[in-house]
């Protein structure tokens, strides 16, 4: 598909042309709804819609009022550092616990491999809504619900599966031959570990944490559920906003969060991009 | 190797046998993995596993009828169900004892919406009866069969003590025959009344939304990962960062935006007015139902659909196209019988992960999905936090899990879990 | 012998701290109410005030009232209470005190009598509906309807009415007052509606009329959703609480009528969960006291259109705190608008909840 052949029929040439337009169009299906929110979020109105002064493009027709009102309003400002107390944390837990099982993982000769991975991945799998309920009951009763501490190690719990895949995906192709070399020229276990494992698999290990960030800073089931009002995150603001008051607020932080995504897939790309080029794979 | 073993056993540098020395090392490996795997297993077992294994025992659980009204329980041992008659004195003694000592510990209310659930009523006579006998004196005011009778006439129903004496056990299957729209009467297992259904037709439609936002994601997500795996690398990188983007966005972001693109005032619905494709009065309803549903949550699974499907096409070589082709073969023949059977894996892949996702999914439906658009998930939520029937609850929960476990260890046979991967 | 002494010191602190700290209150306390402009007044009549007297204190509010009697029930089996006081309907403050959830008060002794002396019992009156409840307000849950869409209705049967109110409705995601509605606008007599609801019959009444208009009703759980969904069109007519119709139509100019017709009168107060420790108690039991005298009550009225729950605070209801307009008009409890009421049966709801919940859920659900 990479170009059209000189040789092609009509029919090759209708159907090559019809399949881009399919292909852009369902691109446009995942980006559109994420794009039309950034210049609602301008709206001068309390509307959800592009009032006529906004397409004419009138300046009149735009403000920053939502974006204020996110920053100038408690509620919003509280859940906003809330969320920033509680990700960073449980980012922390789920990368060192994550990759010191990833690590002992990828080791040659793991008894009941399969089956410790299947529990790893566990928090990926089971419905939030079970984890939530589960976790809810749980922590209520050895005094961890409605903490601060309860949430980040919820959070840090559905967090470790990323990491788990992430930094085992970058020890698959990793190169035994020169931990042994290391040994070899005398380096103990843990200067081997410190210069020649972390800094190859150092990529995976950011990319994960970066998952187990976004993880916790998204997540809204399990907060609901194992935080307390005190603990009231972003997305929990979001939820109940959207079922309360949809105010066109929830679009500002939309937009910043959209922006805060792009930052963070940019990084895990580039990122992905390093890891491959110093295990000497071709780029995909 | 023959030759060697014959010649009796290798030694190694410091003398021991190799193959105990390997052995050794094999162990000391072993454990080393394991010493770093363990404080993780342990985390999760703590923070996770236990807290779900504890909430599915509830699903079972039904010591709150044991613990309350001990006597009763045993006074009613003897008693025989089928023969409609009421229990003897000493039952409704019992019961007095029992009801007077939950009425001084406020325990009674909890007996009552247990037994509530299996037949409503029960409470009110629990409650109300619950008032009056705390003021009794035990020992000396009988005979209790009248009082009780004459306190509350739900005491002279049958049904009431079957009811109590089917539930006696210290665990229940009666949670779980709710889920699935039956429950225990006095003769095992029946079906509820036709306008007490529900789970049943819930669970169906969990299903049958789940299969059909997967085989839209397959619709959508296949030409798209067909041109990612086709097209020169760099341009297929940049065109993954708009399957990407919306992959890293929150979940809630995205959520919100369809449910303003949606609404009947929203963007969708003004632009085919402005076009002129519908008219003014008679806007499509796209949220709040079924539909709304499918459309966002299509959107929201797409990216676990594309990127299983990319990362097998990638390795699906050109070159068998390009002979079968040369060999005469049409362009769709090609297609059809070289390369969609190689790409299978990939569909299979993203279908599981996607049918897991979706069956478990609880915010989405809950915003845009109204009440035909709503998921098993829903009512589990609805079960825990609104009305207070954790047993319940946790049985649909434990209904739901199944289903996903189940497709989870089709999804390892199939694809293994360690191929699972991430942008 | 080290550890002796430990564990004997930790009985002395053990046994001296109730003693102790009794008097101490505890410099954090957390409200659980509903959110949106009803909280707002709350937090503007009575928390405002409170803090100004006691500074340092921190107020936490957690908006979830409608989870309330799911979550105290979890959080007393867990042995570990985080909320301190709990705004919640009549209703479910009769369920958590009836399951020793909830502290069963004496009025008189905890909260403040009125300026002229009249106990709190007598102020209060019949709206002390349980031993665990103090009330707050009385509110009604009836209809906003678009002026600019529809004809003006005069009769809550509108809601069934398709022909002449063409669009959408919303509704409360429960049986409570729907099925009443339904059955009256059936031509079941007010006074027989709760025996007609009695029964399986009458159930499958409720429902058949309610089956009517399903696919145009919208379902709503939290009280902002009606205002919300009139506001953007999304509904010609919608039930909810009279209070968040007068902040849209007064507040936020929109163009909704009210429609008073078989408004359905309800209470809301508040609860303290069992089992708080006393420096907490303490501080909850100062607030409540605060909280709930003649003038803050009264007070609350000037920023949402609720009747206060004290008889000595009617006279003190006067004009909206922002923009000055005469406040009685609004409130369910004028003459004008209760004409004709549904007055709400908390016993035979109490009774029913459970059997007529799971019949209401099987029947959305289809």
């Amino acid at each position: 598909m990479s170009a059209l052949p000189p040789y092609a029929s009509t029919g090759q040439r209708a159907w090559y042309y019809s399949f881009r337009v399919i292909c852009g169009l369902i691109f446009f299906f995942l980006i559109a709804p994420i794009v039309v929110i950034i210049p609602l979020s301008f709206n001068a109105q309390d509307f959800f819609t592009f009032t006529p002064e906004m397409l004419r493009l009138d300046p009149e027709g735009f403000s920053l009022k939502h974006y204020r009102n996110f920053f100038g309003d408690d509620s919003w400002q509280t859940s906003m550092w809330n969320s920033l107390k509680i990700a960073p944390m449980a980012t922390i837990v789920s990368v060192t616990f994550g990759t010191l099982a990833a690590i002992g993982l990828s080791q040659p000769h793991v008894p009941f491999r399969r089956a410790i991975m299947a529990i790893l991945i566990s928090p990926m799998i089971v419905p939030l809504i079970i984890s939530a309920a589960g976790m809810y009951f749980f922590y209520s009763r050895i005094g961890l619900q409605g903490t601060y501490m309860g949430v980040v190690l919820a959070h840090a719990a559905l967090g470790i599966p990323f990491v788990i895949i992430t930094v085992t995906a970058t020890l698959v192709g990793f190169d035994r031959s020169l931990t042994r070399a290391a040994a070899n020229m005398g380096a103990d276990p843990v200067t081997t570990f410190f210069r020649i494992q972390m800094p190859l698999i150092m990529p995976g290990v950011i990319s994960g944490g970066l998952f187990a960030f976004i993880t916790s800073f998204d997540e809204v089931v399990v907060v609901l559920f194992v935080g307390s009002a005190g603990q009231r995150t972003l997305p929990w603001q979001m939820f109940t906003g959207l079922r309360e008051q949809i105010s066109p607020t929830i679009l500002a932080v939309a937009t910043i969060l959209v922006a805060i995504s792009i930052m963070l897939l940019a990084t895990v790309e580039m990122l992905r991009r390093r890891s491959e080029r110093l295990r000497g794979m071709s780029p995909t | 190797m023959t030759d060697i073993s014959q010649s009796g056993p290798m030694l190694a540098a410091d003398g021991t046998p190799l193959k105990r020395s390997l052995a050794r090392a094999l162990r000391m490996q072993k454990l080393r993995a394991l010493m770093l795997i363990a404080p993780l297993l342990l985390f999760i077992l703590l923070t996770f596993i236990l807290p779900v294994a504890d909430m599915l025992y509830r699903s079972v659980d039904n010591r709150i009828v044991q613990d309350v009204l001990p006597r009763t329980i045993e006074a009613l041992e003897d008693w025989d169900p089928g023969s409609n008659q009421l229990p003897e004195e000493a039952a409704f003694a019992a019961l007095a004892a029992d009801l007077k000592d939950a009425a001084n510990a406020k325990t009674h209310t909890k007996v009552a919406k247990r037994l509530n659930y299996e037949n409503p009523g029960i409470a009110s006579v629990f409650r109300k009866s619950g008032r009056k006998v705390k003021k009794w004196d035990v020992e000396n005011d009988g005979p209790y069969r009248e009082k009780l009778i004459e306190l509350n006439d739900g005491w002279g129903d049958v049904d009431l003590w079957k009811t109590i004496k089917t539930y006696s056990g210290v665990r229940t299957a009666g949670y779980f025959l709710n889920a699935v729209d039956m429950k225990l009467g006095a003769d095992g297992a029946e079906v509820r009344p036709e306008n007490e259904r529900i789970y049943n037709t819930l669970l169906i439609r969990t299903m049958r939304m789940s299969l059909i936002i997967t085989f839209s994601c397959i619709l959508l997500g296949y030409p798209v990962a067909w041109l990612l795996a086709n097209l020169p690398a760099s341009k297929a990188n940049l065109l993954l960062i708009l399957v990407l983007l919306p992959f890293w966005t929150s979940l809630l972001v995205r959520t919100s935006a369809w449910k303003i693109l949606l609404q009947q005032q929203g963007v969708i619905n003004d632009t085919l007015v402005w076009i002129g494709l519908v008219d003014d009065a008679n806007r499509l309803v796209l949220i709040n139902n079924e539909l709304g549903t499918i459309i966002a949550m299509t959107h929201i699974l797409l990216p676990f659909m594309i990127l299983p499907m990319y990362s097998v096409m990638q390795t699906i070589n050109p070159t068998y196209m390009r002979a079968a082709k040369s060999m005469g073969a049409t362009d769709w023949t090609a297609f059809w019988r070289v390369y969609f059977p190689q790409s299978v894996p990939g569909i299979g892949a993203g279908s599981i992960l996607v049918f897991i996702l979706a069956v478990g999914y609880y915010i989405t439906p809950a915003l845009v999905g109204g009440t035909k658009g709503t998921f098993i998930s829903n009512l589990i939520a609805y079960h825990i936090s609104t009305s207070g029937n954790w047993g319940l609850g946790a049985a649909l929960g434990a209904i739901l899990l199944a289903v996903v476990l189940l497709l989870y260890w089709v999804y390892d046979k199939i694809v293994g879990i360690d191929n699972v991967k991430l942008g | 012998m080290k550890l002796s002494k430990l564990s004997a010191l930790a009985v002395t602190t053990a046994l001296c701290a109730p003693s102790a700290f009794a008097e101490e209150m505890s410099n954090e306390l957390v409200l659980v109410s509903w959110g949106g402009a009803y909280q707002a007044s709350q937090h503007k009549a009575y928390v405002e005030p409170y803090l100004a007297q006691n500074p340092g204190l921190k107020v936490i509010w957690d908006e979830s009232s409608a989870e309330a009697v799911a979550k105290i029930r979890a959080m007393n089996e867990a042995g570990n209470v985080t909320w301190d006081l709990v705004d919640a309907v009549a209703a479910d403050s009769m369920r958590l005190c009836d399951e020793g959830l909830a502290e069963e008060l004496d009025h008189d002794e905890v909260l403040a009598a009125a300026p002229d002396g009249t106990s709190a019992t007598e102020d209060f009156g019949d709206l002390i509906v349980s031993d665990c409840f103090v009330p707050q307000i009385v509110y009604s849950t009836t209809f906003g309807y678009r002026t600019d869409l529809i004809d003006q209705p005069d009769t809550v049967c509108a809601i069934f009415d398709t022909e002449k109110y063409p669009g959408k409705r919303s509704l409360q995601r429960r049986p409570i007052d729907n099925m009443e509605w339904a059955l009256y606008c059936d031509g079941v007599a007010k006074d027989d509606i709760y025996d007609v609801l009695g029964t399986d019959e009458g159930v499958d009444r409720a429902l058949a009329k309610l089956n009517t208009i399903k696919d145009q009703v919208v379902w709503w759980s939290a009280g902002a959703e009606t205002p919300q969904l009139l506001a953007d069109g999304e509904v010609v007519m919608g039930s909810t609480f009279n209070g968040r119709l007068f902040s849209a139509i007064a507040e936020q100019n929109q163009p909704i009528g009210m429609l008073w017709d078989m408004q359905s009168f309800d209470l809301d107060g508040w609860v303290i969960p069992a089992g708080l420790p006393a420096d907490r108690k303490a501080r909850v039991l100062d607030f409540l006291k605060f909280a709930t005298d003649t003038q803050r009550l009264a007070d609350q009225a000037a920023y949402i259109s609720y009747g206060p729950a004290r008889a000595s605070s009617a006279p003190l209801v006067g004009k909206h705190a922002e923009l000055g307009i005469d406040m009685a008009p609004h409130m369910p409890t004028d003459p004008a608008n209760a004409s004709n009421v549904h007055v709400y049966d908390y016993e035979w709801w109490a009774d029913n909840r459970d059997d007529l919940d799971a019949k209401f859920q099987a029947w959305l659900a289809k």
